[in-house]
């Protein structure tokens, strides 16, 4: 059956408490998951007190203070800290975001912090994606055309070919929206999940592709495509704003589509 | 997601046996379904609510009229296909053991058949 609560040495237990520095007046308080591999115990949810008047305005860099000032072992991927890379993407007050565009300001009460759900944890903040990195490159996420692209010059599009693709570009393959998705919570081993399948249907909308019957072959599939039920996690966790439940439906319409 | 300790790479697995090349179907009539019983659902509730008030003898003459029987003929064709259908997607999203949830889905489907043409049977039987 599809497992609704953790396993017992999965469970959460209260960690180490840093009280902010003395004669700190703005305060903000940090829940941050720690579990590391080399320890053979539950994880457990470390309180860092963080001065917010020397602190940056995300939770990205309250994550880099915490680590710079308190506890270097905290864990986390970042890298552009402005929302292009998509590295670091976590969960911050109960919902998957990019930690360098979630203001602190905006969450009430402590920030908790946890990695992306439902994955297996490398170390404190970092999933590992290899399953879901996997699903993309089986996509073939790249341009695929037997014509040869005009001498010396690019593949062209009209404007309005060009614009179908907005909306889904702009992805930055942070895993947010296909770790918040209860349907692949539960068949993430078959089903592709919204950001591999925004990226299926950026290239079956790319009208200088060729091969967008194959790429619909691949995905016509009872998991791989079909577990989506518009439950629409995806559209509401996307830190850039995007609907890959939008995309999905469209995929789903060029399958009817194409049975005439 | 389920843990597997294989040695096959993170992309042998997630191609897996293929695409099954189907699914749009299942998908497809799902809706259709759902489309045809609102109005189906709607005009049934309303022949109910009329047999409810007449007497034995009153309702079976209401059900013997083509148009009720077909409407209540409709409604367990349309209606239990949309529920195996239905059923199917549940057990296939939370039933992740391969043999149960192959043969829950058997299971289900067989019901639906069964309880479909035993309706059918009772209605032609006041019907005709």
């Amino acid at each position: 059956m599809a497992q609704f609560t953790l396993p017992q040495n999965s469970k959460p237990v209260k960690g180490a408490h840093h009280p902010a520095p003395e004669g700190a007046t703005n305060v903000k308080t940090f829940q941050i998951y720690r579990w590391s591999p080399d320890d053979d115990s539950n994880p457990r949810l470390d309180t860092f007190e963080v001065d917010m008047d020397s602190c940056g305005p995300m939770v990205l860099d309250a994550l880099i203070k915490i680590k710079n000032e308190v506890d270097s072992s905290v864990t986390f991927r970042r890298s552009c800290r402005e929302g292009i890379c998509g590295s670091c993407s976590m969960n911050i007050d109960g919902r998957n975001t990019l930690a360098c565009l979630k203001s602190i300001e905006d969450v009430k009460g402590d920030v908790a912090i946890y990695p992306l759900p439902h994955m297996p944890v490398v170390k404190d903040l970092v999933p590992d994606l290899s399953h879901a990195y996997a699903q993309l490159t089986s996509i073939q996420p790249w341009l695929k055309s037997e014509t040869p692209a005009p001498e010396g010059k690019e593949r062209k599009q009209s404007p309005e070919e060009r614009a179908e693709l907005d909306g889904l570009w702009e992805c930055v393959l942070c895993f947010s929206c296909t770790t918040s998705c209860p349907s692949y919570w539960w068949n993430g081993d078959r089903y592709l999940g919204p950001a591999v399948l925004l990226q299926a249907y950026r290239w079956i909308a790319d009208t200088r592709d060729e091969h967008t019957g194959e790429r619909l072959d691949a995905l016509e599939d009872p998991f791989r495509l079909y577990r989506c039920h518009t439950i629409m996690n995806c559209a509401q966790t996307c830190p850039k704003g995007l609907n890959p439940g939008k995309a999905i439906g469209e995929i789903k319409k060029l399958m009817v589509e194409r049975q005439g | 997601m389920k843990q597997t300790h294989s040695m096959q790479t993170p992309l042998a697995r997630v191609r897996g046996l293929g695409s099954a090349k189907s699914g749009l179907s299942h998908w497809w009539h799902q809706r259709l379904t759902a489309i045809a019983m609102v109005p189906i659902m709607v005009a049934s509730l309303i022949l109910v609510a009329q047999i409810g008030m007449l007497d034995y003898q009153g309702a079976i003459d209401l059900m013997a009229n083509p148009l009720a029987a077909t409407l209540l003929l409709l409604l367990v064709l349309v209606g239990f296909f949309h529920a195996a259908l239905g059923l199917q997607v549940v057990i296939e999203d939370y039933v992740s053991n391969e043999g149960a949830r192959m043969g829950l889905i058997i299971t289900v489907k067989m019901i639906s058949f069964a309880l479909a043409v035993l309706s059918i049977v009772s209605i032609l039987k006041v019907a005709l």
